[in-house]
């Protein structure tokens, strides 16, 4: 296909240059027309309450997003990133309930109830990365597999009933705050500072990049090719239970059959807007953060603006599209 | 001599190894279902297993095509949903503009992700995820997030609830679509092409063959199929639902593996994959029965960690004989 494209580049030369333009631009361009149309049309758009409910709904998916950017830049995908949220999201709550461990001091449940839901998703994130490294099966059907199950076992350790909860201490990942700033909000910003640093400054960082550019170059230089996949799964897995707590706390309940649903695709948009390559080889942080927050607004200019919930996901649909279709092309030339 | 006998007995091929294993488990599910229920094989048992599960069958045959080009449809489950409001809405009008309509919803949403796939050149998962989202949307926004319900004076309600010569329309209609499939994937030579381009599609490109019009066509096919299903949704449950669907993308997905397709591409049967579908479809079956009596007890949540499962377990066995098939 590459060569059909070659012989007619000539006369498209006028068009790279508006391609590279946006891919390089695009979102950052998106995410500030955006903003100018928001002030200019949405009432009430300049609030703090606006901001903080922005910055509050996007910390979520940046978080999944930051998992999903590694895992992607391998040349992987993890579908399973809700249900693993909906996993850590139902367990927690029964831990400091007291459902699950026969311990009566809260202090300590609380802290296992941060604890366990991570390394729970951890262990079902290892699961995904064994099946694709171990077991060479394809990312999209290995994690297809917790996509279904996943969800499913949310939903069998609490019958699908819904967990309602008010226990102030938990909750603070949600609605405490740390000098005026939520605590998601530091999370947030936490987890995107160590996983640039990772990607930037770290060994495994390049040798991530190095499997997505090039496998067997990798496997040939010496990369541990199957640990920096695991690798990249646990941690995507261990974001993934980090936002699943977050949504519980914020919702002060925990319903297995809502919880993290269809964050997958909030996620895999916000890289695809973000600018990396969705075939690996690239793994943008910054740009992934800049996606989710394009996302966010428009589902919130949507929102404020009358447009039904249908709707937006019509919109957010084809913004995916256009968003992977400008990365591709501009790779190309 | 020995080779002569092996080649007739050992199964040579991962697909072969997969087909003979499904058709096996079937045939075992059914004897031990036989054997344990009272009414498993009963009149009614099996004319309602036929009837509810045509659906997926229909659905899984469209996965099977695109999986064989190396493709994959994440979008058949809310496009079939889709299809079915618009059906619904047409119902007054007659029977035949309901097919007719919910048949056409399929195929618009097949050919775009077609355009999508082959124009755009987006990968098929994404491309079909984005159709996931826009269906669901759309089919939303038709049905005013609620289900509507069929007209039941112009007979479009027969099309998924009546019988024909003792069996139901919905599995008529399966298994025409499905003996059409036979024949085009092992007859004729479009069919042969689909298998191609999953082999390589750089060289079946090479070879002279109209890929993009190939694969174009595959995703249009796996469309109007999924709408075929909604109406039959629509019709056989008085309603169209927008809410349907969720996950029956992966009913079909797993038929088609259990069926020996391999997720790669370049092989496949259209045989196997109903008996994937069948098989599927007869463990829930079982597993409903078994509920009755009272052994174990499953809420239906268990269905998707079995679901689950099963898609597991195959796959982990395709990975095993693709890498015994490679090793020299």
């Amino acid at each position: 296909m590459t060569t059909i494209d070659t012989s007619a580049a000539p006369e498209r030369a006028a068009r790279p240059n508006v391609v590279r333009f946006l891919s390089r631009y695009g979102t950052f361009a998106a995410f500030v027309a955006l903003l100018l149309f928001n002030i200019a049309v949405t009432p009430n758009f300049l609030s703090w309450q606006t901001l903080n409910v922005n910055l509050t709904q996007v910390a979520t998916i940046v978080i999944v997003a930051v998992g999903m950017t590694l895992v992607i830049a391998t040349g992987g995908i993890d579908l399973s990133v809700g249900s693993l949220m909906a996993i850590a999201g139902a367990a927690a709550p029964m831990i400091f309930m007291g459902k699950l461990l026969p311990i009566d001091n809260m202090g300590v449940l609380i802290i296992l109830s941060f604890i366990l839901p991570v390394l729970l998703a951890m262990a079902f994130g290892w699961f995904n990365g064994f099946l694709v490294a171990r077991l060479s099966i394809q990312p999209i059907v290995a994690t297809l597999v917790l996509f279904i199950a996943g969800r499913g076992l949310a939903q069998v350790a609490t019958n699908g009933n819904l967990q309602v909860f008010k226990n102030p201490d938990f909750q603070f990942i949600a609605m405490g705050r740390i000098a005026g700033i939520p605590a998601q909000v530091i999370i947030m910003i936490v987890v995107v500072a160590l996983a640039y640093c990772l990607v930037r400054y770290s060994v495994i960082g390049r040798q991530i990049i190095a499997v997505g550019g090039n496998e067997k170059a990798a496997r040939l230089t010496g990369v541990p090719v199957r640990r920096v996949k695991t690798f990249v799964y646990v941690v995507s897995g261990a974001l993934a239970g980090v936002a699943g707590l977050i949504v519980v706390a914020r919702n002060s309940a925990s319903d297995a059959n809502l919880v993290g649903l269809g964050m997958e695709l909030d996620a895999i948009a916000a890289v695809a807007v973000g600018g990396s390559l969705l075939t690996g080889g690239r793994a943008n942080i910054i740009g992934t953060v800049l996606g989710a927050f394009v996302i966010q607004l428009v589902r919130y200019t949507l929102l404020a603006n009358g447009v039904p919930d249908a709707a937006a996901l019509i919109v957010k649909a084809g913004l995916i599209i256009v968003a992977v279709f400008i990365q591709q092309r501009a790779d190309k030339v | 001599m020995l080779k002569t006998l092996s080649r007739l007995f050992i199964p040579k091929s991962s697909g072969d190894y997969a087909r003979l294993g499904v058709l096996l488990a079937l045939a075992g599910l059914i004897l031990f279902g036989a054997l344990r229920y009272d009414n498993f094989l009963s009149q009614f048992n099996i004319l309602s297993f036929l009837r509810y599960n045509s659906m997926f069958a229909l659905i899984a045959l469209g996965m099977a095509f695109v999986i064989i080009t190396g493709g994959i449809d994440l979008s058949v489950g809310a496009v079939a949903a889709m299809s079915s409001v618009v059906a619904a809405y047409l119902s007054p009008y007659g029977w035949l503009p309901g097919l007719a309509g919910g048949m056409a919803a399929g195929l618009v949403a097949g050919a775009i992700n077609g355009v999508i796939v082959t124009r755009l050149r987006i990968q098929p998962f994404i491309a079909t995820l984005a159709m996931m989202l826009a269906a669901y949307g759309t089919a939303l926004l038709l049905a005013n997030n609620q289900s509507v319900s069929v007209s039941y004076d112009t007979g479009f309600t027969t099309i998924g609830q009546d019988d024909f010569l003792g069996f139901p329309i919905p599995a008529w209609i399966a298994a025409f679509v499905y003996v059409l499939g036979w024949v085009f994937l092992e007859r004729l030579p479009t069919g042969r092409h689909v298998l191609a381009i999953g082999d390589g599609e750089a060289t079946a490109n090479l070879m002279g063959l109209k890929v993009e019009r190939t694969l174009f066509a595959v995703y249009a096919l796996s469309g109007l199929l999924a709408g075929l299903a909604g109406v039959i949704l629509a019709s056989q449950f008085g309603a169209g639902q927008p809410t349907e669907g969720v996950g029956w993308e992966l009913f079909a997905i797993a038929s088609v593996v259990v069926g020996g397709t391999l997720l790669t591409g370049g092989s496949g049967s259209v045989g196997a994959t109903l008996a994937g579908a069948l098989l599927l479809a007869m463990v829930f079956n079982i597993l409903n029965f078994e509920n009755g009596l009272g052994w174990i007890s499953l809420s239906a949540y268990w269905q998707s960690v079995i679901r689950g499962a099963f898609l597991l377990i195959v796959v982990v066995l395709q990975a095993r004989l693709m890498k015994k098939t490679e090793a020299p």
